[in-house]
C-alpha cells in the first residue's frame, strides 16, 4: 500500500496496487478449508483481472499519448496546450481516463465489477476491516484522483465516473437494506461509501473523494473490527437475526461503534457528516454536477442511516435472540480488540475537522486538507473549470446551508425509521418490502447474471464453440495433417516395396541364379574335390600332352 | 628273354601304384581304406625318387624319400588322430556322411 | 636276371597288395594287403641299392605306421562301416578320370625313354656305403630341412596327442 501511494508513475503504482490485491486474494482465502473462501479468493481475482487488464491497457495508452508514466510528466504534458479539453467528444483521451476507470472498478469495487468484495468478507474480520474498508478498496479512487489532470480534461469520462458511482452507491446500499449478515451489510456499506468517493471523482471535486476516503477509513474500519468484536462476542455468529440486547454486555464495543454509526449516518459534527455533505453539496454545485446525482446521493445517505441503524438495533438493541449457550459466552473483547476501536472511534469524531464546509468559517485548519491536497489537484481544478467553459462554481450559501438540513434531516429520518420498525415494532408487523425484497436479498441477481452470462453463458458457450471450433478445424487440420502423411507414406512403402526391395531382391536373385551351377559343385565331400584335383592334374598333362 | 631292369620299370611300377592308390581315394567310403591309399601314393612318389636318384648316380632322392617318409609319418599320426576325433563326434567313418565343407 | 626276376616278384606283390588295398571291404584285411604292399616296394629299394631306405621302410612303415593303422581300426567300430557300400556315388567319375590320367601317364611313358638321359651310371660301381652316403648328404647338405622334419615331427605328436583326446 505504501508502494501504492508513495509512488511517483504509475507502473510503480501498479505494482502496488498488484501488491495489495494479491494480499487480498490470499486473505480472502485465508480459511482456505472453506470451498466458500476459496471460491470467494478466486472470484476477486478473477474480477481484478478484468480491472487490471483496463489499467494496464490505460497506462499504454497514457504513455502513447503523453510519453511518460510519472506524474509530474504527465500532467505537465497534459496541462501543456498539446491537448484540450474533450468536451463532447469521445477521444484518445477519454479513451484512456476510461481504462484507467475501469481498473479502479475492479479494485474498488464498482459497478460493474462490485461482486467481488461481498464476497470477500469470507476472510478473517481483521482483514476486512483493514483491505477491503480502509485501504485496498480505496486505491481505485486515489488512482482517479491522482489523475485528476486527465479526468478534468475528458468530462465524457467523468461523467460515465460520476454515474457509476452515484449508481453503486444507491444500488449497494439498497441491497444493505435487506442483509442479515453483519459483515455483509458492512461490505454493501462500504460499496456504497466507494460510489460516494467516485461520484466526488466524477464531479471533479477530488479532494472531496480523499477526503471522504479518509474519514470512511475510520468509521468503516471501526465498524469492521467491532462487528468482529461482535462476532467474537458471539461465538462466531454472523447473522443479526440471532444477535440483539448486546449494548450491555460489550459496552465498549457498542460504544464504539455507536459513534461510527452516527458518522457515517452523516450526523453533524463528527467525520462522516463533512465528507458527506461537501460531496452532496459538490454534486449539485459543481459544473459537472447535476440534480440528479445529489438526488441518488441524498437517497443513499437516508438509506445508509437506515441500514446502519438497521444494524445497530438488530445487534445492540431489544431481546437477545441467541441460544443459552451462546447467550452465556457473551463477553467482553480483550484489550488488544478494544483499545484499536476506541483510537478509531477518536478518529470517527474527529478526522473531518479539517475538511469543514466553507459556510462554517474559513479558516488555515478548517480547510486544512483542500489546502495541502491542493497542489495536486490544482491542475485538475483549473482544468475542470476551464471545460466547464464558465467561472468558479457560485457558492450559493443559502443553498448549502439548506441541502445541509436536509441531508441531516435524511439521516435523522433513517435513523429513526430504522428504530421505529426494528425496535418499536414485533417481527411479524415488520414490512417486508413486497416484491422487492427478495431481489434486494438476492443482490439484484447480478452474481446469477453474471453466472448466466459469463460463468454459464460465455465461459460454456465459448467453451462450446471453441470445442466445435476444435473438432472442427483444429482436428480436422490434424486429420487432415494424419491423412496426407498417410497417403505420403503409402507412396513411400509402394516405392520402398517395389523399387527398393525390388532392387535388393533382383541382386539377391541374380545372385542366386548365377550361383546356382556353382552350388552343385560345392558338394561338402572331400573326395569330390579330390576327384576335382585329379581332374585338374588330367587337364594340365594334357594340355602338356596336346598342346605343347 | 628277361630284359635287365631300367628306370622305366620303375617308373611304370610307380604310375601304376600311383593310379591305384588314386582310386582308392576318389572312391572308398571308408577313411581308414583312404588314409592307406594314401601311404600307397606316397609309396609311388618314394619309389620314383629313388629310382630317379639311383638313374642319376646319386643320394639325393633317397634323401627326399626320407623326408617324405618323415612327413608320411606325421601325416599318419595327425589323421588318425582326426579320425579317432571325428568318429568320436560323428558316429561315423564314412566320408560321404562328413559334408560340414559345404557350410 | 635274378635281379630281373626280383623285380617282378616285388612288382607283383606290390601291385597286387595295392590293388586288395582298394578293393577289399574289411579294414583289416586292407591294412594286411597293405603291409604286402609296402614290403614290396621295401624290397625294390632293395633292389636298387638303397639299404637304409629299405630299413626305414621296414621299420617305419610296416612297423610303425601300420601298427597305428592297426589300432586305429581296433579303436573305431569299423563292423559298421563294412556292411556299407564301399564305393563312393561317383566311382563312375573318378573311374574316367583315373582312366585318363593313366592313359596320359602310359603315354608320357612309351614317349618317355627317348627322353630320358643316357643312365651314365648305370653300369657304375654302386656308391660305397648306401647309409654313410645318406647321412653324409643329410647332416652336411640338408641338415636344416632335418632339424625342420624334427620340428614337424614334434608338432604331428602334439597334434595327434590333441586329436586324440577325449576333450578337445
Amino acid at each position: 500500500m505504501l508502494t501504492l501511494v508513495l509512488a511517483n508513475n504509475y507502473a510503480l503504482l501498479f505494482v502496488g496496487w498488484e501488491g495489495v490485491g494479491l494480499c487480498s486474494y490470499l486473505l480472502i482465502g485465508f480459511y482456505f478449508q472453506k470451498k466458500s473462501a476459496g471460491d470467494a479468493g478466486k472470484k476477486a481475482f478473477i474480477v481484478n483481472r478484468i480491472g487490471d487488464a483496463g489499467f494496464i491497457l490505460g497506462m499504454f495508452f497514457l504513455f502513447q499519448v503523453t510519453g511518460s508514466l510519472r506524474f509530474t510528466e504527465v500532467n505537465e504534458a497534459l496541462r501543456s496546450a498539446r491537448f484540450a479539453p474533450e468536451a463532447g467528444v469521445f477521444g484518445i483521451l477519454s479513451l484512456t481516463a476510461l481504462l484507467l476507470f475501469i481498473g479502479a472498478t475492479g479494485k474498488s469495487a464498482q459497478i460493474p465489477l462490485h461482486v467481488w468484495l461481498p464476497d470477500a468478507m469470507e476472510g478473517p474480520t481483521p482483514v476486512s476491516a483493514l483491505i477491503h474498508a480502509a485501504t485496498m478498496v480505496t486505491a481505485g479512487v486515489y488512482m482517479c484522483a491522482r489523475s485528476n489532470a486527465l479526468f478534468a480534461l475528458t468530462p465524457e469520462t467523468s461523467h460515465i465516473v460520476a454515474a457509476v458511482g452515484a449508481a453503486t452507491a444507491i444500488f449497494a446500499a439498497s441491497i444493505g437494506l435487506v442483509q442479515n449478515d453483519i459483515k455483509r451489510v458492512l461490505a454493501y456499506s462500504t460499496v456504497s461509501q466507494l460510489g460516494y468517493m467516485f461520484l466526488a471523482v466524477g464531479v471533479g471535486a477530488y479532494w472531496v473523494g480523499v477526503f471522504h476516503l479518509y474519514t470512511h477509513a475510520f468509521f468503516k474500519a471501526l465498524l469492521f473490527l467491532g462487528a468482529g468484536s461482535v462476532i467474537h462476542a458471539m461465538s462466531g455468529e454472523q447473522d443479526m437475526r440471532r444477535m440483539g440486547g448486546l449494548k450491555d454486555k460489550i459496552p465498549i464495543t457498542f460504544a464504539t461503534m455507536f459513534i461510527a454509526s452516527l458518522a457515517i449516518a452523516g450526523i453533524p459534527g463528527l467525520a462522516g457528516f463533512f465528507s458527506k455533505d461537501e460531496i452532496l453539496w459538490q454534486s449539485w454545485s459543481s459544473p459537472l454536477g447535476g440534480k440528479l446525482l445529489w438526488a441518488v446521493g441524498f437517497c443513499t445517505a437516508a438509506m445508509t442511516a437506515f441500514y446502519m441503524w438497521r444494524l445497530m438495533f438488530m445487534t445492540f438493541y431489544g431481546e437477545g435472540r441467541m441460544d443459552e449457550h451462546t447467550r452465556h459466552h457473551v463477553h467482553e473483547s480483550p484489550k488488544s480488540m478494544t483499545v484499536p476501536l476506541m483510537v478509531l472511534a477518536a478518529g470517527s469524531v474527529c478526522a473531518g475537522w479539517i475538511g469543514m464546509p466553507k459556510v462554517f468559517g474559513e479558516n488555515g485548519f478548517m480547510q486544512a486538507l483542500e489546502h495541502w491536497l491542493a497542489p495536486v489537484f490544482e491542475t485538475g481544478k483549473e482544468a475542470a473549470h476551464a471545460a466547464a467553459g464558465h467561472g468558479a462554481a457560485q457558492h450559493d450559501t443559502t443553498m448549502e446551508w439548506v441541502l445541509m438540513g436536509v441531508s441531516v434531516g435524511a439521516a435523522l429520518a433513517g435513523i429513526f425509521l430504522a428504530r421505529h420498525i426494528y425496535l418499536r415494532m414485533k417481527e411479524s408487523e415488520r414490512p417486508t418490502g413486497g416484491a422487492m425484497h427478495p431481489v434486494l436479498y438476492n443482490k439484484w441477481y447480478v452474481d446469477e447474471l453474471y453466472d448466466f452470462l459469463f460463468v454459464n453463458g460465455f465461459s460454456l458457450g465459448g467453451g462450446t464453440l471453441m470445442a466445435r471450433f476444435d473438432q472442427k478445424v483444429v482436428d480436422g487440420g490434424v486429420n487432415g495433417t494424419a491423412w496426407l502423411t498417410r497417403l505420403v507414406s503409402s507412396i513411400s512403402i509402394w516405392y520402398d516395396t517395389w523399387i527398393v526391395d525390388g532392387l535388393v531382391n533382383l541382386t539377391a536373385f541374380s545372385v542366386r541364379a548365377l550361383s546356382y551351377p556353382v552350388r552343385f559343385l560345392q558338394t561338402g565331400f572331400i573326395q569330390s574335390y579330390a576327384l576335382v584335383f585329379l581332374a585338374g592334374v588330367f587337364a594340365i598333362f594334357g594340355y602338356y600332352w596336346w598342346v605343347r | 628273354m628277361l630284359h635287365p631292369i631300367t628306370t622305366e620299370h620303375y617308373l611304370v611300377l610307380s604310375a601304376a601304384l600311383l593310379l591305384i592308390g588314386t582310386v582308392g581315394i576318389l572312391m572308398r567310403r571308408n577313411a581308414v581304406v583312404i588314409l592307406m591309399s594314401l601311404e600307397l601314393i606316397l609309396n609311388a612318389v618314394n619309389l620314383n625318387l629313388v629310382a630317379f636318384g639311383k638313374h642319376h648316380g646319386n643320394a639325393d632322392g633317397q634323401i627326399f624319400a626320407i623326408f617324405i617318409i618323415t612327413v608320411a609319418v606325421a601325416e599318419a599320426a595327425v589323421g588318425l588322430g582326426i579320425l579317432i576325433a571325428l568318429f568320436r563326434n560323428k558316429e561315423t567313418v564314412l566320408v560321404d556322411e562328413i559334408d560340414l565343407l559345404k557350410w | 636276371m635274378v635281379e630281373t626276376a626280383f623285380f617282378y616278384a616285388f612288382a607283383v606283390l606290390t601291385i597286387a597288395g595295392a590293388i586288395l588295398t582298394v578293393t577289399l571291404r574289411s579294414a583289416i584285411h586292407c591294412a594286411i594287403s597293405l603291409i604286402g604292399s609296402l614290403a614290396g616296394v621295401a624290397g625294390l629299394y632293395l633292389l636298387q641299392q638303397a639299404e637304409f631306405l629299405f630299413a626305414v621302410q621296414i621299420v617305419l612303415y610296416i612297423g610303425g605306421i601300420m601298427v597305428l593303422f592297426l589300432f586305429v581300426i581296433m579303436l573305431v567300430n569299423l563292423d559298421a562301416a563294412a556292411k556299407e557300400r564301399q564305393y563312393h556315388r561317383h566311382w563312375l567319375a573318378a573311374t574316367a578320370c583315373v582312366a585318363g590320367t593313366g592313359a596320359l601317364f602310359t603315354a608320357f611313358l612309351l614317349r618317355g625313354p627317348a627322353l630320358l638321359k643316357p643312365n651314365a651310371l648305370e653300369s657304375a660301381a654302386p656308391v660305397a656305403g648306401n647309409v654313410e652316403t645318406i647321412a653324409v648328404a643329410l647332416f652336411r647338405e640338408f641338415l636344416v630341412p632335418f632339424e625342420v622334419a624334427s620340428l614337424l615331427l614334434l608338432v604331428a605328436i602334439v597334434g595327434g596327442v590333441m586329436m586324440a583326446k577325449k576333450r578337445i
